[in-house]
């Protein structure tokens, strides 16, 4: 819970006098809150936290950030199944499956 | 430099770490307070790839692992409740309370429902009016503010159904605790880059001068954790103690104004207790008066919880950085994260459990070479 993820705004709509985003992490779509950065467009890049746009990010640094979460795994821990990872605790259970540590080098 | 080339940029790593081993002339210890950071760190084999005088102590700065046993016993006895609907971040199901864990009461019957966005918790409570919902509202200051907007709307809708379970921390009393210690080894200081997205920096100069510690703000990424030790350890080695924003492209020396305005009408400042490390001063924060009635522990009054911390648990040495997790006699053997003894080994971003994902083969092929019996 504590990864922040860039995430690129898709839409904006009001929801019960809530100003809400679809946001687009990498392909995983989620419900964004854009309370706290209530100038952020459509096309903008944010860090998102827990769903809530945080701070404005350039696209650069977003793309970046982005493939390297999803190489390392680190998309899956933060928007996977975690009763999943619940029931099987373990080596693989909180690193992004894909990282057990028999496959990294150190 | 083995596996350098794992780096997203391997060239700029590469800089980065010639750099450091070029102005390096004497021991230094820095913490890193965050455990995202701890992860990185440890995933990437940063710490054995500076130079031997460069040591990284790791903070406290998980979310999950700071959270005291009662607290979490806490959350279990509420969620055992039949009228409630639990929620929780995912991070917090495994971790263990006084003989089970949320997973566990979930098994018993309890309704335990992960969540997102705190703000999805509030949707539960809208669709199930007759229900209690209560979500678990832990974590430092980037979690805070979104957890103060839900309880902000929760009033502003006229939901009545929801309530937090609070144990939110703050960083600066950490940072001030650790320095205080007698043990303290730490000379200059990783900071959370985005809980300074959430506030800024304008907590830190008054630390850095009266401590006389570097305080260098670093991201997450590799290259961002090189940079980071780079810019404290030429402090250091300058005699300088000031404040340094290495996270620029996610920080704003003035934080967010929006979010620092709902954590200052929600909330108010109170001593909070650290798993492991006692109770700090004005560390953490609670509904302020005007949102006591959504105050989870208000409105339960949970009474007669019988907490008992594990005594061959160490984590609260590990979490402020007196002790590495694998010198844990625990660590690997009674302590894994299939049957975790603390939080440090369950948590994602624990540094126990860092240490036991990604070097357990290392640690335990050293144990090996060492071993009289090997």
């Amino acid at each position: 819970m504590c990864l922040a993820v860039p995430g690129r705004v898709m839409d904006i709509e009001e929801r019960d006098g809530t100003r809400m985003a679809t946001v687009d992490f990498g392909g995983v779509v989620k419900e964004v809150c854009l309370e706290y950065l209530p100038d952020l467009q459509v096309g903008e890049y944010a860090i998102v936290h827990v769903g809530f746009a945080l701070q404005r990010l350039d696209e650069e640094s977003a793309r970046k950030t982005l493939e390297l979460f999803a190489e390392l795994g680190l998309l899956q821990e933060e928007f996977g199944d975690p009763w999943e990872r619940a029931a099987e605790p373990g080596d693989a259970s909180s690193a992004g499956g894909a990282d057990a540590p028999e496959e990294v080098q150190q | 430099m083995k596996y350098i080339e794992e780096f997203q940029n391997p060239d700029l790593a590469r800089r980065l770490l010639d750099d450091i081993h070029s102005v390096v002339t004497r021991p230094w210890a820095l913490m890193e307070v965050c455990g995202g950071q701890t992860h990185t760190i440890i995933r990437h084999g940063i710490d054995q790839l500076l130079p031997e005088q460069v040591e990284l102590i790791h903070g406290p700065g998980c979310p999950v692992c700071v959270t005291p046993l009662e607290v979490i016993d806490k959350a279990l006895a509420i969620a055992s409740r039949p009228e409630v609907i639990f929620c929780s971040f995912g991070d917090m199901l495994r971790v263990p309370g006084t003989g089970r864990d949320l997973f566990r009461v979930r098994s018993e019957g309890g309704d335990v429902r992960v969540v997102y966005s705190p703000l999805d918790a509030l949707k539960i409570a809208q669709q199930n009016p007759d229900r209690e919902v209560v979500f678990f509202g832990i974590g430092f200051e980037t979690t805070a503010p979104p957890n103060a907007m839900t309880v902000y709307q929760a009033r502003r809708l006229g939901i009545a159904n929801f309530s937090l379970l609070v144990s939110h921390v703050r960083v600066p009393p950490a940072i001030e605790a650790i320095m205080q210690s007698p043990s303290c080894r730490v000379q200059g200081f990783l900071a959370a880059g985005h809980v300074c997205s959430v506030m800024g920096t304008r907590e830190y100069p008054e630390l850095a001068e009266r401590f006389r510690v570097p305080i260098v703000v670093t991201g997450f990424e590799p290259l961002d954790i090189l940079e980071g030790v780079r810019r404290t350890v030429l402090q250091l080695e300058r005699g300088e103690h000031s404040v340094e924003n290495a996270y620029p492209r996610a920080v704003h020396p003035d934080g967010n104004p929006a979010a620092l305005a709902m954590l200052d009408d929600v909330f108010e400042v109170t001593d909070r207790a650290w798993r492991g490390i006692g109770t700090i001063p004005d560390s953490g924060w609670r509904l302020s008066t005007r949102y006591r009635d959504y105050d989870a522990e208000y409105r339960f009054s949970v009474t007669g919880i019988d907490t008992k911390e594990p005594a061959a648990c160490r984590s609260g040495e590990v979490l402020q950085g007196l002790l590495k997790p694998h010198e844990c006699e625990a660590f690997g053997t009674t302590c894994t994260p299939r049957n975790p003894l603390g939080a440090t080994m369950v948590s994602s971003e624990g540094a126990c459990a860092a240490y036991y994902l990604y070097r357990r083969l290392d640690i335990t092929t050293a144990a090996r070479e060492t071993s009289p019996v090997a």
